[in-house]
């Protein structure tokens, strides 16, 4: 879905502001959060669907609460998605399980799947104007620009089916290099660039 | 110059609460907490380390210590370049929100940046916990659309010679910078240069 949290290229929002750069957690609801977020992904469902759930948070409320005040929306919402108090109830992880999941976390890579050609390094490539009903991760400012495949990242888990239950649907994905002068028409052409990764279901291949 | 940077940060966003909002807001997650803990979730044991191990354990020193290491032992740093995952677990540092690394380097003629323009994707394993201004609306809204402006507020010039180059963090691949190492630090040992690697230079949003 297109949302205020689609936030690249936007001019709006004044200068960056270093105030308390390094404070982690401004009060101990935060840290608490933090921690309880963090060991709730496997309860809680994939971290696609928690970043879902900020997405469909009330746009004002979105633009004008802390970062930490957005996870709290989207725990809030999945344990109610999930009807969560009503779940059985597991086997508590220890402080021994929680140091193995910081260590390892979680692959999003997957074995290659057959029937799907990667893109080659090196072709020009369009982003497709697509705005799925729910989770994507093809930002706005990318959608319906030329770029060129710079880089097969691998096979990878799909956000956008992922986030909504309807399965991993892996595929190739790829670092997509954007000059500035393609993404930003009527700004000073300087020799800059963003380059984005890209699942292949986001791309079609230009025309030689 | 355009009349946004005139602007105060964010104007939207709320910056102080008050002591009653802050009382509502710890009671939330104080739910979330005991209900995560009535259904066998995680033990407060394991959520008080995963607080101990964002706080003390991980942060810019690691990833510090990789770029030194980077410097003084080009082995390594193809091996950085090529599989940075890999190369960096050599070091010990793994896990959440760093399974699929890459590692950019700056050059005499490009300069890397990162973001995540949808969320507030970032290296934990090697720079912990994104500092304050990397999860808010200008920082992330803007890099992507004017890096060199963003750069400047940081007291960062590029000239006009060098490409920006901006990572947007859109998958689950997260960046770390590999900064050049300054001239006047050619004859340090590792350790030394551990020292003088600070966070903003492997976002990249300064220079050594």
């Amino acid at each position: 879905m297109n949302g205020v949290h689609d936030l690249g290229g936007l001019q709006c929002f004044g200068k960056i502001d270093k105030k308390g750069e390094d404070v982690k957690f401004v009060d101990d609801w935060e840290r608490r959060l933090f921690a309880s977020t963090l060991c709730s992904f496997g309860a809680l469902g994939p971290i696609d669907a928690f970043r879902h759930a900020i997405e469909k948070m009330d746009p004002v409320h979105y633009l004008s609460s802390s970062y930490y005040e957005h996870w709290l929306e989207a725990v809030e919402a999945r344990i109610k998605e999930l009807n969560f108090t009503k779940a059985d109830i597991g086997v508590p992880l220890t402080p021994t399980d929680i140091e193995s999941i910081v260590a390892t976390g979680a692959l999003y890579s997957r074995e290659v799947v057959p029937g799907i050609d990667p893109i080659e390094v090196g072709r020009e490539v369009r982003a497709l104007p697509y705005s799925p009903e729910g989770h994507t991760r093809l930002p706005n400012y990318i959608k319906g620009k030329k770029g060129t495949v710079t880089e097969l990242r691998g096979t990878f888990v799909f956000p956008d089916t992922l986030a909504h239950g309807l399965g991993e649907c892996e595929q190739p994905l790829y670092s997509v290099r954007f000059s500035s002068k393609e993404l930003w028409t009527g700004r000073d052409p300087a020799n800059d660039a963003v380059h984005i990764d890209l699942w292949h279901s986001y791309l079609e291949v230009c025309d030689v | 110059m355009s009349d946004h940077h005139e602007a105060p940060p964010n104007p939207y966003l709320k910056k102080r609460r008050d002591s009653r909002e802050t009382e509502n807001l710890t009671k939330r997650v104080q739910k979330i907490e005991q209900l995560l803990i009535d259904k066998g979730v995680v033990s407060k044991e394991a959520l008080d380390r995963i607080v101990e191990i964002y706080e003390t354990d991980i942060g810019p020193m690691n990833g510090s210590k990789v770029v030194a290491k980077a410097w003084t032992d080009e082995d390594y740093k193809q091996r950085l370049m090529t599989d940075a995952t890999k190369a960096i677990a050599e070091l010990g540092f793994s896990g959440l929100q760093g399974e699929h690394m890459v590692v950019v380097e700056n050059t005499s003629s490009v300069h890397n940046i990162v973001v995540c323009t949808l969320c507030s994707c970032y290296p934990w394993p090697v720079l912990g916990l994104p500092p304050k201004w990397y999860k808010e609306a200008p920082y992330r809204s803007r890099v992507v659309i004017e890096p060199r402006e963003v750069l400047k507020e940081f007291g960062t010039n590029i000239p006009s010679t060098k490409e920006v180059r901006v990572w947007d963090s859109s998958a689950e691949i997260r960046y770390m910078v590999l900064p050049q190492q300054p001239n006047h630090a050619k004859e340090m040992s590792e350790e030394e240069l551990a020292k003088i690697v600070t966070r903003d230079s492997m976002i990249g949003v300064e220079t050594l």
